[in-house]
C-alpha cells in the first residue's frame, strides 16, 4: 500500500486532479481557482496542468457559479464548484435550493446534476466575519440535495472524488481550520473498492458513551475521549460523514451498547442537525437510552469576533462535561 | 402614449418605401410589418445591420398557421382553467409574435431555457402542447425531455433560466462547437421584470466574458404583474446591453416576421462564435398576468386598445390578403385545424389521471436515498391501512 502523509488540503487537491484525469467532463469553477489556486490552495496547480476550460475562473457572482454550473450540468459536464467561504454561499442559496435541488425531481429523472459544490466551512481560524459559518443544516433540510463533509486526509481524499463522480447533487463541507493536519492517505486504492461515501463509521471505538460529530469535530471528539481514557472512562467516537441523508444505523447499534450519546457539531444548537439525530436516536433506541441525547453546539448567537470564538465553539472542555452529564442522570 | 408606443399611428407615416432605416426616434425598432399589415421589404436597424426574410408564400401561410394554433390552444388553456380544469395559467395573448418568430427562427440544434409563459415556442419545438397543462393542473411538473426537444423545463423562479442558459453556452462553446455555419446556440426567455434581478445581470456578466452563444430574448410586455416597465428600468431594455459589452436591439414583438429576422441574425452570430446579444421584442400582454391576476387595478382600458390595434395575428391576415398569398379558404381551413386541435387538447387534459401518491417519492435523487425509501414504505403501509374504506 503505497501510502503518503498528507495535509487534508493537499489530499484534496489531489482527489481533485484525479477526478480531472479520469473524466474530461469535469470541470471545476470559482472565484480565484485557477492562477492563484482558491485562497486555501486546493485547486493549486490544476489550471496550469488542465487549462483555463477545465479549472474556470469565474466572475465574482456566486449565484452565476452555481446557475452557470446547472446549464453546463444540463449539457453534460460534472461541475465542481468552489464557494470561497461559508458566508458566500447565501448570494447561491436559490439557485443550490430551487435549481440544482430539484431539476432531476421536477424533470422526473429526465436531467440530472451532478454537481458539486465545495464549501470551506466551520471557525477557529481567527477570521473576520462571515468567514466561520456552518450553514450545513440549511442543505441537509433541502431534499434532493445530498451533505457529507470529511475530517481525515484519506476521507478528504476518497470522498472528493466520489462525490464528483455521483450523480447526485452533493454539498461538500471542507473543515477548513483541519487543513492543514497531516495523515496518511493511500493514494492509489481503487475508488470502486473504498469506503462508501453516504455511510457513517466508528472513528475510536469505546464502551462507555458515544460521541457523534462530522467535520472539524471529529478530532475534537478523539481529543476528548483520549483525555475521557486518562480517567478511566472509554469513548466511542462516530465519524457521521454524511449530513444527509444520514446514515445512522452505526450510531444506534452504538448506542444500544453504550446507552449515552452526545452530538457535537459547530453549528447553532437550535434546529440543527443535533435536533434531527437526537431524535432519531430517541425513536430507535429508547429502552436502551440511560439519559437523554445531549447536544453540544455553537450559541445561538451570530457568530462572534474571532477572540472570543474559542469560548463559542465546541471544545475539549464542553464535550466532556456533556459527557460527564449523561453519566449524572 | 405614456410608454413611448413605437407603433403608434400618430407618426403619420405614409405608404411604405421598399427600403428604409428603422423607424428614427425614440424607441428604435425593427419592423417589417406594420400594424396595419403593409410589409416593409429590409430595415438597417440602429446597429446598422440590414434586416429581412425571404419567406416562400408557404411559409408565410405556415408562419400565420402557427400565430393562429398558439393563439387558439392558450385561449382554450384559460377556458380550462375558468372550469376548474387548471389551477392557474399565464397566457401568452399578445405575444405570439415575439414566441413563433423567435421559436421558428431556431435551429434543430439550438437549445432554448424559457420562461412559464413560453407556450409558443413550445409548440414551434415540436412539443406537444398538453405538456404544460400538466403542470398548471397540477399533475407533473413539465413532462417534456429537454434534451430531447431542446427545450428546458419552464422556469417560474424569474430570471434564475437566464443563468443556466448561460452555463449551457458556455458548455456548447467548450464543446467546439461554434464558429460554423452549423454551430450551436441558445436562447434564453425572459421577461422586462426579470431584468432586475440579480441573475439576469449576473448572466449578462458572464456570457459577455466567456464571448458565450448565446441570445438573450425579453418579451418586454410593459408589465411584471402590476409593476409597469417604468418600476424596472430608467433606460429602453435593449440598450442595458451596451453596459455589458455586447449588442442590444429593440425589435418590434408583434411583429412575426421582424422577430424571425432579428432573432435569426443574433442565432447565426451566435452560433459563429460572435457571442451574446440582447434582443429585447416590444410587445404586450394583452390579458391578465395570469388567470389569478386583474389587470383592471392597475391598467387603464385605453392602453389595452391602442394595443389591439397591433395585434399581431390581424397585421399578419391583412398582409396575407393583400398579397393574396392566402384567400378565404384557407383562413378557414386554419380556424378550423385550431378548433380541432384545441377540442382535442381538453379532451385530454380532462382525461389526465392524477398521479400515483407514492410517486412523490421518485426521483428525487439519480442514486436514491435511505431515508426516502424508508418514508415511502412507511407511506405506503400507512395509505394501504385505507384499502376497501371509504376515506
Ligand atoms: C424570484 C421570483 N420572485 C417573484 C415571483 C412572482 N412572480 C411571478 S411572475 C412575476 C412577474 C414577472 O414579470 P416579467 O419578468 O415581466 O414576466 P411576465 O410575467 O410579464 O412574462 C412575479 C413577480 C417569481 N416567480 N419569482
Ligand atoms: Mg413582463
Amino acid at each position: 500500500m503505497a501510502t503518503e502523509t498528507l495535509t487534508l488540503g493537499k489530499a484534496l487537491n489531489i482527489g481533485l486532479r484525479k477526478a480531472l484525469e479520469n473524466d474530461p467532463k469535469v470541470v471545476i469553477m470559482g472565484e480565484d481557482v485557477g492562477k492563484l489556486g482558491g485562497v486555501f490552495r486546493i485547486t493549486d496547480g490544476l489550471q496550469k496542468d488542465f487549462g483555463d476550460q477545465r479549472v474556470i475562473d469565474t466572475p465574482l457572482a456566486e449565484s452565476g457559479i452555481i446557475g452557470t454550473a446547472v446549464g453546463l450540468a444540463i449539457r453534460g459536464y460534472r461541475p465542481v464548484c468552489e464557494i470561497q467561504f461559508d458566508g458566500f454561499v447565501y448570494p447561491a442559496y436559490d439557485q443550490i435550493v430551487s435549481q440544482v435541488a430539484k431539476m432531476h425531481y421536477r424533470s422526473r429523472g429526465k436531467l440530472n446534476i451532478p454537481m458539486v459544490i465545495r464549501i470551506p466551512f466551520g471557525g477557529g481560524i481567527g477570521a473576520v466575519e462571515h468567514h466561520s459559518e456552518s450553514p450545513e443544516a440549511y442543505f441537509a433540510h433541502t431534499a434532493g440535495l445530498k451533505v457529507v463533509s470529511c475530517a481525515s486526509p484519506q476521507d478528504a481524499y476518497v470522498m472528493i472524488q466520489q462525490a464528483i463522480a455521483s450523480d447526485d447533487p452533493i454539498v461538500f463541507l471542507e473543515p477548513k481550520r483541519r487543513y492543514w493536519e497531516k495523515g496518511q492517505v493511500d493514494l492509489d486504492a481503487p475508488l470502486s473498492e473504498a469506503y462508501p461515501l453516504h455511510a457513517s463509521r466508528v472513528a475510536r471505538a469505546g464502551t462507555d458513551a458515544t460521541l457523534l460529530a462530522y467535520g472539524p469535530m471529529v478530532r475534537t471528539c478523539l481529543d476528548a475521549a483520549t483525555a475521557a481514557a486518562e480517567d478511566g472512562r472509554n469513548l466511542e467516537v462516530i465519524d457521521l460523514r454524511t449530513l444527509s441523508p444520514l446514515d445512522l444505523g452505526v450510531v444506534y447499534e452504538s448506542v444500544r451498547r453504550t446507552g449515552r450519546a452526545v452530538v457535537v457539531h459547530e453549528a447553532p444548537s437550535n434546529v440543527g442537525l443535533g435536533a434531527e439525530i437526537a431524535a432519531r436516536i430517541t425513536e430507535e433506541c429508547f429502552y436502551s437510552l440511560e439519559s437523554p441525547v445531549l447536544r453540544v453546539a455553537g450559541f445561538d448567537t451570530p457568530y462572534p469576533a474571532a477572540r472570543v470564538e474559542e469560548e463559542y465553539l465546541p471544545d475539549l472542555d464542553r464535550v466532556l462535561d456533556a459527557v460527564d452529564r449523561t453519566f449524572g442522570w | 402614449m405614456a410608454k413611448g408606443d413605437p407603433g403608434a399611428p400618430a407618426r403619420g407615416r405614409r405608404a411604405a418605401p421598399r427600403s428604409r432605416k428603422a423607424t428614427t426616434g425614440d424607441p428604435e425598432l425593427v419592423q417589417l410589418l406594420t400594424p396595419s399589415g403593409e410589409r416593409i421589404e429590409s430595415v438597417t436597424g440602429p446597429d446598422g445591420i440590414e434586416y429581412r426574410v425571404d419567406f416562400t408564400d408557404e411559409e408565410y401561410r405556415g408562419l400565420y398557421r402557427d400565430l393562429v394554433l398558439v393563439r387558439k390552444l392558450d385561449a382554450e388553456a384559460t377556458a380550462l382553467q375558468r372550469q376548474g380544469e387548471l389551477g392557474i395559467w399565464a397566457s401568452l395573448l399578445g405575444q405570439e409574435a415575439a414566441q413563433v418568430g423567435s421559436g421558428r427562427a431556431l435551429r434543430t440544434q439550438d437549445m432554448a431555457f424559457p420562461t412559464y409563459r413560453e407556450h409558443g415556442v413550445l409548440y414551434c419545438r415540436g412539443i406537444d402542447p398538453i405538456m404544460p397543462l400538466g403542470l398548471f393542473r397540477g399533475v407533473d411538473q413539465g413532462g417534456w425531455d429537454p434534451n430531447e426537444f431542446k427545450f428546458n423545463m419552464y422556469t417560474i423562479v424569474i430570471g434564475a433560466q437566464t443563468l443556466h442558459a448561460t452555463g449551457y453556452a458556455m458548455g456548447v462553446a467548450m464543446d467546439g462547437k461554434t464558429g460554423t455555419d452549423d454551430g450551436e446556440a441558445v436562447i434564453a426567455y425572459f421577461g422586462d421584470g426579470a431584468t432586475s434581478q440579480g441573475d439576469v445581470n449576473e448572466a449578462f456578466v458572464w456570457a459577455g466574458v466567456f464571448n458565450s452563444p448565446l441570445v438573450f430574448f425579453c418579451q418586454n410586455n410593459q408589465y411584471a404583474i402590476s409593476e409597469p416597465l417604468e418600476r424596472q428600468t430608467r433606460i429602453p431594455l435593449y440598450r442595458r446591453a451596451a453596459g455589458f459589452g455586447f449588442p442590444g436591439i429593440r425589435v418590434d414583438g408583434n411583429d412575426v416576421l421582424a422577430t424571425y429576422a432579428v432573432t435569426r441574425h443574433a442565432l447565426d452570430n451566435a452560433r459563429h462564435g460572435q457571442g451574446p446579444s440582447l434582443i429585447e421584442a416590444y410587445t404586450y400582454r394583452m390579458g391578465a398576468h395570469t388567470t389569478s391576476d386583474d389587470p383592471t387595478r392597475y391598467r387603464i382600458a385605453s392602453e389595452v386598445e391602442a394595443w389591439q390595434a397591433k395585434d399581431p395575428i390581424a397585421r399578419m391576415k391583412a398582409f396575407l390578403e393583400r398579397e393574396k398569398i392566402a384567400d378565404s379558404g384557407f383562413f378557414t381551413e386554419v380556424d378550423e385545424q385550431a378548433r380541432r386541435e384545441a377540442v382535442d387538447l381538453r379532451e385530454r387534459v380532462l382525461a389526465m389521471p392524477n398521479p400515483e401518491p407514492s410517486t412523490m417519492f421518485d426521483h428525487v435523487y439519480p442514486n436514491g436515498s435511505p431515508l426516502l425509501d424508508e418514508q415511502r414504505a412507511q407511506f405506503s403501509r400507512y395509505f394501504d391501512s385505507f384499502e376497501g374504506s371509504a376515506h
